[in-house]
């Protein structure tokens, strides 16, 4: 147990982890027979390998990483509409820096960069709306990427947009959100799942109500976590007491963080701006019904698909996985990512082939960086 | 780029923007506050908040705001957070 010296409180951690041991045993999970426990955020996701946390933890628990990481379940259509926003010569293409080296078909936004495109890494859209403050006979796009807790601040940007009258600004707007995959993944027949961590930084948006139909429509239990390694062990123990008892409950173990009902102010700029798509492709899951948000037209000045009539308003367009790529498997916790052919070989953090290698939450990479789990030992 | 940064508000710089003035592990930048704002906005200052991508989202207290910080130094998120403020800085001047 040498790696639990690493944390902030190696005694308390140590509790934590002798009672998630005695639980196991309590439950009867084995390595044979063991409790799936999804994590559904990629920086869960990040924490649990970067601590070890699946090697500290009894083999009678097996994780499985979630969708959670936004730039990993971007599908691959959707980069090449940036890339082809990106190369209109009008247009100034501000994106987060995680999505700069998400492959397309053609290329990534890096390589579209290298060829001249006028493609700007920010750190906020508020950067993007300055940008366009700046260069008003230029056309500023804002990528917009990821969960509820990335949404408000692209909702809050377009309202101040609007209240500017600025008239060179918009959003590509490929928002997604939390519940619909994972009541997705909850109807699909193969797959197995016990329990949930939920995510922290999601929920202080959204609160913990979205996730009520996890507990009641399919019986398993959720445990919001916070971003602590030793948070996360007290939620996974959470989640295990809850198995053990035969309770379905959400649970909220980040509440010095997540007010149950969420952040209002949030919720009522998405509710402005965005409705929900009636679905959404995710890369490696494919269409989820419900699972998007697009601009509502009262806003649609600020839309970049309806202003250059790209992205699914002009018919969606699902494009192949590259050859060899198994991040489908991965993602649906069919494969563990030492299992496809690519880890390491075509695939790799520096030149990622698939998504799930792009991002220090994608579960490849979180396994290329800290050496994989229990999992990697049988094959050596 | 899910996880956000502690940071503590010291001023507000602009009002009809809902703008503030906030540290940033020793880093100033301007940060949007209409998430944590109750009442007038002066309130917001002295006031620790989860900061995201330029937004203050949610209200902390200061021992949260120390323990997440110690989270996300460990994770490399914070160091990946204060590069990608500094990135955002140069777009703005077209240099990157
Ligand atoms: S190793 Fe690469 S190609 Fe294989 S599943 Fe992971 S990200 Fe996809």
């Amino acid at each position: 147990m040498k790696y639990a010296d690493e944390f902030r409180d190696p005694i308390a951690a140590r509790a934590v982890l002798d009672e998630i041991a005695k639980v196991v045993d309590q439950i009867g999970a084995t390595a044979e027979k063991p409790v799936h426990i999804m994590e559904i955020c990629g920086g869960h996701t990040h924490a649990i390998f970067r601590y070890g946390l699946d090697k500290l933890t009894p083999e009678g628990i097996e994780f499985i990483h979630g969708p959670g990481c936004p730039v990993c379940v971007l599908p691959m259509s959707r980069v090449d509409e940036c890339v082809e926003l990106a190369e209109r010569p009008e247009v100034i293409f501000t994106t987060f820096g995680d999505a700069m080296r998400v492959p397309g078909t053609r290329k990534s936004l890096m390589q579209a960069k290298a060829d001249g495109a006028d493609i700007r890494m920010v750190y906020s859209p508020l950067d993007a709306l300055e940008i366009a403050r700046r260069n008003p006979d230029r056309e500023v796009v804002f990528f917009g990427l990821g969960f509820e807790t990335t949404t408000p601040s692209t909702a809050l940007s377009i309202q101040q947009a609007a209240r500017e009258g600025l008239e060179n600004f918009t959003v590509f707007c490929n928002h997604i959100t939390v519940p619909p995959p994972i009541k997705a993944l909850l109807d699909d027949p193969h797959m197995v799942l016990d329990g949930f961590v939920g995510p922290g930084h999601v929920s202080m948006v959204i609160g913990v109500h979205p996730y009520d139909f996890i507990a009641e429509d399919y019986g398993k239990p959720l445990v919001v976590a916070g971003f602590e390694p030793l948070d996360l062990l007290q939620s996974v123990l959470m989640v295990l007491e809850q198995i053990r008892d035969g309770r379905a409950e959400i649970e909220n173990q980040y509440a010095r963080v997540v007010p149950e009902n969420g952040n209002p102010v949030s919720i009522a700029a998405i509710k402005d701006v965005y409705e929900e798509r009636p679905s959404f492709e995710w890369r490696g899951l494919g269409e989820i019904d419900a699972s998007g948000l697009r601009i509502r037209p009262a806003y649609a000045a600020f839309d970049a698909e309806a202003k250059f009539g790209i992205g699914y308003g002009a018919g969606a367009r699902s494009v192949q996985e590259p050859e060899g790529c198994a991040c489908g498997a991965v993602m649906t916790g069919r494969i563990k990512p030492v299992q496809c052919e690519q880890f390491g070989k075509g695939c790799t953090p520096e030149m990622p082939l698939g998504a799930l290698m792009v991002s220090s939450e994608g579960a490849c990479a979180a396994y290329y960086q800290y050496g994989g789990a229990r999992a990697v030992e049988p094959a050596e | 780029m899910c996880l956000g940064i502690p940071g503590q508000i010291v001023a507000v710089t602009d009002a009809d923007r809902m703008m503030a003035m906030a540290e940033v592990s020793g880093v100033r930048r301007e940060v949007n506050v209409a998430p944590i704002a109750q009442g007038p906005l002066e309130g917001v200052i002295g006031k620790w908040a989860l900061i995201h991508v330029g937004f203050a989202m949610s209200e902390i207290d200061e021992e949260e705001a120390a323990k997440t910080l110690e989270a996300l130094r460990g994770l490399g998120e914070a160091q990946e957070t204060l590069e990608a403020m500094a990135a955002g800085d140069a777009a703005l001047e077209g240099t990157a």
